[in-house]
């Protein structure tokens, strides 16, 4: 239905102008991380990568 | 000496906080999940029409944006944590009465629910053992959360399929991120308030599960 397309992009587009003014904060505010810091967050993210091409292997 | 036990004292009082603050996380959280879940369950034995997604969706987003801060150190606030988590489960019935219909719809239902737990209990797990600080990526998180809205917006429009698959799957990398982001902001004192942080957390799998659905659905070829 085309009026459930439109609301739902009003939606995100109030979501867009209530999360800027914090995006912007964060990225200011935000300490920097080092490369070791960096990948303590890709290993996991590759893990669950793998584990969603699993679950695809499942269905 | 005395300066010293009192420094200690601090730490241990300190340390006891945050655990409490995790504590009534996890129990807050595991109890709406519950809640939701049969709010879910509700909402499919009453076969609710596809729009009851988005006003519920929608009616809860913006209680938890707009009304949830005011009263986060309220008793209401837990009140309010019930009201926004079922009626996002209650807005499910319909999708997951969608993929029940598809010939292997059950499998891919189970196959979504088991995977956001593993995903929510994995990563809360990494983070808990290695006390890791991920304070650095809220910035990263926020822009990265930011293009997906705006990718999610076009593609209300385009209908792309692939865009589809490929914005599931940035949202599970970002939900992930967050989940690291919020648990490591607790166990580091962060946040102290176990309202918003059940918010948070409940949202990040909320998320997970809906874009895990969405990508074993077109990958199971039903969709």
């Amino acid at each position: 239905m085309d009026w459930m397309k439109i609301v739902a992009a009003m939606a995100l587009i109030m979501f867009i102008v209530y999360l800027f003014p914090r995006s912007r904060e964060m990225i200011k505010n935000s300490p920097k991380g080092s490369s070791s810091d960096w990948m303590g967050f890709v290993i996991p993210i590759v893990v669950i990568l793998l584990f969603i091409t699993f679950l695809i292997q499942l269905v | 000496m005395n300066q010293n036990y009192t420094t200690a004292t601090q730490k241990s009082a300190s340390a006891l906080a945050t655990n409490k603050v995790l504590r009534n996380t996890y129990m807050l959280l595991s109890m709406t999940l519950l809640f939701s879940g049969l709010t879910a369950a509700i909402s499919v034995a009453l076969s609710m029409p596809p729009m009851t997604y988005l006003i519920s969706v929608i009616g809860g987003m913006v209680i938890a944006m707009f009304v949830l801060p005011r009263f986060a150190n309220s008793p209401v606030g837990i009140g309010i944590v019930f009201l926004v988590t079922g009626m996002l489960g209650f807005g499910l019935g319909p999708m997951l009465s969608a993929y029940a219909s598809l010939p292997n719809g059950g499998n891919i239902i189970m196959l979504a629910l088991g995977g956001t737990g593993t995903i929510f209990l994995g990563l809360s797990a990494y983070v808990l053992t290695t006390r890791k600080d991920f304070s650095f990526m809220g910035g990263f998180l926020m822009v990265g959360m930011m293009l997906v809205i705006i990718a999610a917006l076009a593609n209300i429009f385009l209908a792309i399929p692939a865009m589809s698959l490929m914005i599931s799957v940035v949202v599970i990398m970002i939900m992930s991120g967050f989940i690291l982001y919020d648990t490591s902001r607790i166990i580091n004192g962060g946040e102290t308030n176990y309202v918003m942080a059940t918010i948070g957390l409940y949202l990040t799998i909320f998320n997970i599960f809906i874009s895990l659905l969405q990508i074993l659905g077109i990958m199971g070829g039903d969709d």
